[in-house]
C-alpha cells in the first residue's frame, strides 16, 4: 500500500508549528496546582467513603470522561448533565449468569448510581463491572479492586450493540452487492459497489500475494469479513456516538484468537515441521528452536491483538484529550488551536482506521500463508 | 497489564466471538461467495473477450495480408501477361514482315524468270516470223522477177512498205 507522505508531512509540520503556541498557552492556566490539589482531595475523599464520588474540577472531569468512554458501557448514553443528573440515551438489557439467567434493564442501575435489585439479588455497577453485593450495595475493596463476586456478565452492552449494528449493516450491504451482480448482468450497482474495489483489493493485494494462488480461496471469507468488520468498527468509533469497540481488548483478543485458530488448524505439515523440527540446522539447535518457534506462533496473534487495541485506544485518548483541552483553555487561541489539532488528528484517525484494518488483514493473511507454504529445502539437506 | 486483565470483559468476548463467527458464515453464504464468483466470472469474461478480440484482429490482419498478397500476385500476373502479349505482337509483326519480304522476293524472282522466258519465246517467234516473211518475200520477188522488171521493183518497194507497217 502506498501512502502519500504529503498529508503526513503536513500533520507533522502543523504539530511542530503548534508546539511554541502550546508552551505559551500553558501559563494561562495557572490554577493547575490548585486544581490538582482539589482532585487529590476528591480522591482521598473517595477512598474514605468508598463510594463513587464525582470529581469536581474540569481537568479530572475530562479525565474521568475519557476513562469512562474507553470502557464498555451498560447503557447507551449520548450525553449527560452532571448538575441536573439527567442522561440522554436508552437503557440496554443486562444479562447475568448468577445461579440461572438473570435478565433486567440497565435502568435499574441508574447509570451506576444505584444498587439494582433483581430476584432477591443485589448488584452494583462499578467502573462498568457488575458486582454482587448485599442489600446496602457496599463494595469491599482491596488494592483498589473490589473483591465482591463478579457474576458472568453477558449483557448486551453498548459495544455489543455496536457489533450487532455493524454485523447487520455488513450483512445487508454485501448481500445487496452480491444480488446486484445477478440483477445487473455481472456489474455491481447500488451502495455496495463502493466496496467492490476494496473486495478486489483484499483478494489481489492481500490474499493472493501472501497465501498463494492455490490456497487463497478458503481464507477469503475470513479475510474479507475481518477487514470490513475492523474498518467499520474503527469508523464507528470515530462517530460522535462514542463507541470504542476495536479499542477494547476483548474484541481484539477474539479476532486474534480466530486468526490463531485458523492458522493452527489449517496449517500443513511443513508448518509444523518448521516449528518442532526445523530442517537444515544442527540437531542440538532444533531443541532450542522448537520452544522459540512455538512461542512465536502465540506471539504473532498476540501482537495482532495489542497492535489494533493500542492504536485505536491511543487514537481515542489523544483525540479526546485534545478535545478536552478546549474546555480547559477556554481562551481564543488555545481552544481554536485545540480544535484545529483535533481536526487534523481526526483525519489521521480515519487513515489509522483504514491502516489498522489493512494491517490486521494483511498479517492474518501472512500467517495463513506461512501455514500453507510448500517448502523446498533440498539445498538445506545437502 | 493489571488494568488490561481487569478491563477484559468476558461477556463481550463471548458475544463478539458468537456474532463474528456467525457473521463470517452468513456473509460467506450470502455475500462473499456470490460476489467472488461474479467477479471471477466477469474477469474471465473480460479476458475471453479481449482474447477473442485479439484473435479477430490477428485474423483480420492475416486476411488483409492475404488480400494484399493476392492483389500483388494478380498485378504481377497482369504485368506478365501484358508483357507476353506485347512480345508476341512484336514477334508476330516481325515474323510477318520477314515472311512478306521473303515472299515478295520470291515473287519478284518468279516474275523476272517469267519475263525472261516470255521474252525468249517472243524472240524465237519473231525470228521465225522474220525468216518466214523473208522467205515469202524472196519467193514473191523471184516470181515477179520472172515476169516484170518494173513491176518487180514496185512490188519490192510496196512489200517493204508493208513490213514497216507491221
Amino acid at each position: 500500500m502506498v501512502i502519500s507522505n504529503k498529508p503526513l508531512r503536513f500533520i507533522v509540520a502543523t504539530l511542530v508549528a503548534c508546539l511554541p503556541l502550546m508552551s505559551f498557552a500553558n501559563p494561562e492556566q495557572d490554577s493547575v496546582k490548585v486544581k490538582t490539589e482539589v482532585a487529590h482531595e476528591v480522591k482521598t475523599e473517595e477512598a474514605h467513603e468508598g463510594a463513587h464520588a464525582e470529581p469536581t474540577d474540569v481537568k479530572s472531569e475530562i479525565k474521568e470522561f475519557i476513562n469512562h468512554h474507553l470502557l464498555d458501557s451498560h447503557s447507551f448514553t449520548l450525553n449527560a448533565d452532571k448538575e441536573t443528573g439527567s442522561h440522554n440515551g436508552f437503557s440496554l438489557p443486562i444479562i447475568l449468569w448468577d445461579n440461572g439467567l438473570q435478565v433486567f434493564s440497565s435502568s435499574k442501575f441508574h447509570y451506576g448510581e444505584e444498587t439494582a435489585e433483581h430476584n432477591g439479588n443485589f448488584y452494583v455497577l462499578h467502573h462498568e463491572k457488575i458486582y454482587k453485593t448485599e442489600a446496602d450495595g457496599a463494595l469491599t475493596e482491596e488494592h483498589g479492586h473490589p473483591t465482591n463476586v463478579k457474576p458472568l456478565d453477558l449483557s448486551i452492552t453498548k459495544s455489543v450493540v455496536g457489533i450487532l449494528f455493524v454485523a447487520i449493516l455488513m450483512f445487508f450491504l454485501f448481500k445487496g452487492l452480491a444480488k446486484s451482480y445477478t440483477k445487473n448482468g455481472g456489474i455491481a450497482s447500488g451502495a455496495g459497489r463502493i466496496f467492490e474495489p476494496i473486495v478486489l483489493y483484499v483478494r489481489d493485494e492481500i490474499a493472493i500475494p501472501n497465501i498463494g494462488e492455490k490456497n487463497y480461496k478458503k481464507y477469503m471469507s475470513y479475510l474479507l469479513t475481518i477487514f470490513f468488520f475492523i474498518l467499520f468498527l474503527n469508523i464507528l468509533g470515530l462517530t460522535p456516538l462514542g463507541f470504542n469497540i476495536t479499542g477494547n481488548i476483548a474484541i481484539t483478543a477474539s479476532l486474534a484468537l480466530l486468526t490463531y485458530l485458523i492458522t493452527t488448524f489449517s496449517a500443513n505439515k511443513n508448518y509444523w515441521a518448521h516449528i518442532f523440527w526445523m530442517p537444515g540446522v544442527p540437531t542440538p539447535m532444533k531443541f532450542i528452536l522448537a520452544p522459540i518457534e512455538l512461542l512465536g506462533t502465540i506471539i504473532k496473534p498476540f501482537s495482532l491483538m495489542i497492535r489494533l487495541y493500542a492504536n485505536i485506544l491511543a487514537g481515542h485518548v489523544v483525540l479526546m484529550s485534545i478535545i478536552g483541552l478546549m474546555f480547559i483553555f477556554k481562551s481564543w487561541i488555545g481552544s481554536s488551536l485545540s480544535f484545529g489539532l483535533a481536526f487534523v488528528l481526526m483525519i489521521l484517525e480515519i487513515l489509522v482506521a483504514f491502516l489498522q484494518a489493512y494491517i490486521f488483514t494483511m498479517l492474518s493473511a501472512l500467517y495463513f500463508g506461512a501455514g500453507n507454504e510448500e517448502h523446498h529445502h533440498e539445498e538445506a539437506h545437502h | 497489564m493489571d488494568k488490561l486483565i481487569n478491563d477484559f470483559s468476558f461477556g463481550l468476548f463471548i458475544w463478539q466471538i458468537v456474532i463474528f463467527v456467525g457473521l463470517i458464515f452468513m456473509l460467506k453464504k450470502f455475500a462473499w461467495k456470490p460476489i467472488l464468483d461474479a467477479v471471477n466470472d466477469r474477469e474471465e469474461g473480460i479476458k475471453n473477450a479481449l482474447l477473442s478480440a485479439e484473435n479477430a484482429r490477428k485474423e483480420m490482419q492475416n486476411l488483409q495480408a492475404d488480400n494484399q498478397r493476392i492483389l500483388q500476385e494478380a498485378r504481377l500476373e497482369r504485368d506478365n501477361m501484358l508483357k507476353d502479349a506485347r512480345e508476341m505482337k512484336e514477334k508476330m509483326v516481325a515474323d510477318a514482315k520477314s515472311e512478306a519480304q521473303v515472299q515478295g522476293l520470291k515473287m519478284i524472282e518468279q516474275a523476272k524468270a517469267a519475263i525472261e522466258s516470255e521474252k525468249n519465246a517472243a524472240m524465237a517467234e519473231l525470228k521465225l516470223q522474220v525468216s518466214t516473211l523473208s522467205l515469202s518475200i524472196a519467193e514473191k520477188i523471184l516470181k515477179d522477177e520472172l515476169s516484170n522488171k518494173e513491176a518487180q521493183t514496185k512490188l519490192v518497194e510496196k512489200m517493204l512498205g508493208d513490213v514497216k507497217l507491221n
